[in-house]
């Protein structure tokens, strides 16, 4: 039944609405897949017993017509969302058997619409890195491979796991988030979907911080349909979450089948990077090529503010990340370290606790933010982010629909390439990405070829606050010129 | 601006994490590295830019000044190390 598996979450959906199959079958397929894939690394724990018990709850239903939109849909979640009564990590030690009492918002949403849990899915260790490899369980696995080289290559991050997990097909869609593209990258070099919606469309209580006016979640997923019909079930206000909008959560899906027919494309000028490969020129002209036959107008912009995004990201996220994990201090979670007496228990605790990215960046935060300092960082950062945020605004108001660029500057790379690399030269990974979160914005990751040595490329849209479906229909219009339906070669099964 | 070993243990002890001293010397390097690269943003003039706040326009939302949540004290010390009678156990502070 291992086929079931290579089906996109729409059509198992649909076929468990027409009763051709079962949840109990589908999960079966599911947990046994992700049992032979360990050499993958993509889950941090399998939770098969609740699967079984929510698939057997989600057939009770199907078979009486009833049930929700992802109605006995197996599905992994990122271990950094809250999870009642199942481990959740951040992939930290320092959160090492930590079980909520609580449910995130988004899993809680998931849950009502029918999806199964099938465990928790590994990623970099808050959610800091672009290879998943800063996890304290060490790197997931790309399940793709450099032409007939068997060597093991990054599945990108900070979601690794979770596109590890669907491009291996072991299920129909993970959870993700994304505070500089680690929803976007990882999807992109495994071949998938993912799309990082506005900031605000989805809430974020239940989430592990990690720079929270960048943070939000979104779906990774074999198809574009896929990414609209999870996001859907995603999407929505949330009290709990201050900077959740309360505003109506339209039907992704639908907007996804609209055509591309007279959708002005804009195409900057600035994401042309030297040192970035010839082919991902190659395939962003291709991509200009595809919507242009698809009926769209293409025109040039100007975002003359690209360049500092990241440097300014840099600052940001550190800073917030400083703040958020302070409360990471040995009292009231996870990992205590013997101490005589209170500061020397934090100062031990929080060395051991945590690995030597996450110590770099909370010791960046705490300095851009100390006293003297805060002026000349962390507000000029700001500063400069309404400055992106400006480019983007100027651009969509010339009539400017969506805009279009490459998601990665590289296929996925070697593990271990971060320990040779600089902290720099890992942070570039995020160079095309970072923009949209510093300006809140949607965007889609979807992929369009490969390169000459077999791993797959994404190109990315991106689009106004709060319009996803036109960064879904435009993100729809890739997919299908583009045609990818390579599947990788690195999972034995 | 650049850290030296002084002030990247003022920072660690701000931050309360334990730097061993053989660490410092590195770790002055890699933040300076990452120091001297977001430099750049001095190349802008952004003297007339309001510090962005959030990504549309919007207040907080407020709500009545009145408990809504809680009287599940054994939940809330569920997960700590060490605890007494549903309080969190610390080392001593007060002699």
């Amino acid at each position: 039944m291992t086929d079931l598996l290579k089906l996109s979450l729409t059509e198992a959906r649909d076929g468990l609405r027409a009763k051709a199959f079962s949840s109990k079958e589908l999960t079966d397929a599911s947990v046994k897949a992700i049992a032979e894939a360990r050499d993958l690394n993509a889950y941090v724990l399998e939770t098969p017993e609740i699967a079984a018990e929510m698939a057997a709850a989600s057939d009770a239903k199907l078979a009486k017509g009833e049930g929700g939109a992802l109605e006995g849909i197996p599905l992994g979640i990122k271990d950094l969302f809250c999870t009642k009564g199942v481990q959740t990590t951040a992939a930290s030690k320092i959160l090492k058997g930590f079980k909520p009492v609580y449910e995130s918002t988004i899993t809680a949403q998931l849950w009502k619409a029918g999806a199964v849990m099938t465990g928790k899915l590994n990623m970099d260790e808050f959610a800091m890195g672009s290879s998943n490899e800063t996890s304290h369980f060490g790197p997931a696995v790309n399940p793709w491979r450099r032409g007939n080289d068997d060597a093991k290559l990054v599945p990108g991050g900070s979601s690794g796991g979770s596109a590890a997990a669907v491009a291996a097909d072991l299920v129909f869609g993970a959870t993700a988030t994304d505070t500089g593209g680690s929803i976007r990258q990882p999807a992109s070099v495994t071949g998938l979907v993912g799309i990082k919606p506005t900031y605000g469309r989805c809430s974020r209580w239940g989430v592990v911080a990690f720079a929270s006016s960048l943070d939000q979640a979104g779906p990774i997923t074999k198809t574009v349909a896929d990414s609209a019909a999870m996001l859907r079930e995603m999407s929505g206000f949330d009290p709990k979450d201050s900077t959740s909008v309360d505003m109506a959560v339209p039907d992704f899906e639908k907007a996804c089948t609209r055509s591309v027919k007279g959708l002005r494309i804009g195409v900057p000028k600035e994401y042309r990077i030297d040192g970035v490969p010839a082919e991902i020129d190659a395939l962003w002209e291709q991509g200009i090529a595809w919507l242009k036959d698809a009926g769209a107008e293409i025109v040039e912009v100007s975002l003359p503010h690209t360049k500092y995004a990241l440097p300014a990201y840099y600052i940001v996220a550190p800073a917030e990340a400083s703040s958020n994990l302070a409360r990471y201090d040995g009292v009231r979670y996870g990992l205590r370290a013997p101490a005589d007496d209170l500061t020397e228990m934090y100062e031990k605790t929080r060395a051991e606790g945590v690995g030597r990215e996450v110590q770099r960046r909370i010791l960046i935060g705490t300095y851009v933010l100390s006293a003297g300092y805060y002026d000349a960082y962390y507000i000029r950062a700001q500063k400069v982010r309404a400055l992106i945020k400006r480019d983007f605004d100027l651009a969509f108001e010339a009539g400017v629909d969506a805009i279009l660029t490459p998601a990665t500057p590289s296929a996925a790379f070697g593990l271990a390439a971060m320990a040779t690399a600089s902290p720099i030269e890992m942070y570039l990974n995020d160079i095309f990405t970072v923009t949209v979160n510093m300006a809140g914005l949607p965007g889609i990751a979807v992929p369009a070829g490969l390169t000459a040595e077999g791993l797959p490329l994404g190109l990315q849209l991106i689009g106004r606050a709060f319009d996803e479906e036109t960064v879904l229909r435009a993100g729809r219009a890739v997919e299908q010129a583009a045609g990818f339906t390579a599947k990788p070669a690195g999972v034995a099964r | 601006m650049s850290v030296d070993e002084k002030t990247v243990r003022r920072v660690a002890r701000l931050a309360r994490l334990a730097i061993p001293e053989e660490r410092l010397a590195p770790m002055a390097g890699e933040l300076n590295a990452i120091l001297a690269w977001v430099e750049q943003l001095q190349e802008l003039d952004t003297s007339s830019v309001e510090p962005m706040t959030s990504v549309r326009p919007m207040r907080l939302p407020r709500r009545q000044d009145v408990v809504t949540d809680g009287g599940y004290p054994a939940d809330i010390v569920a997960n700590a190390p060490r605890t007494e009678d549903n309080f969190f156990v610390v080392p001593k502070v007060v002699e």
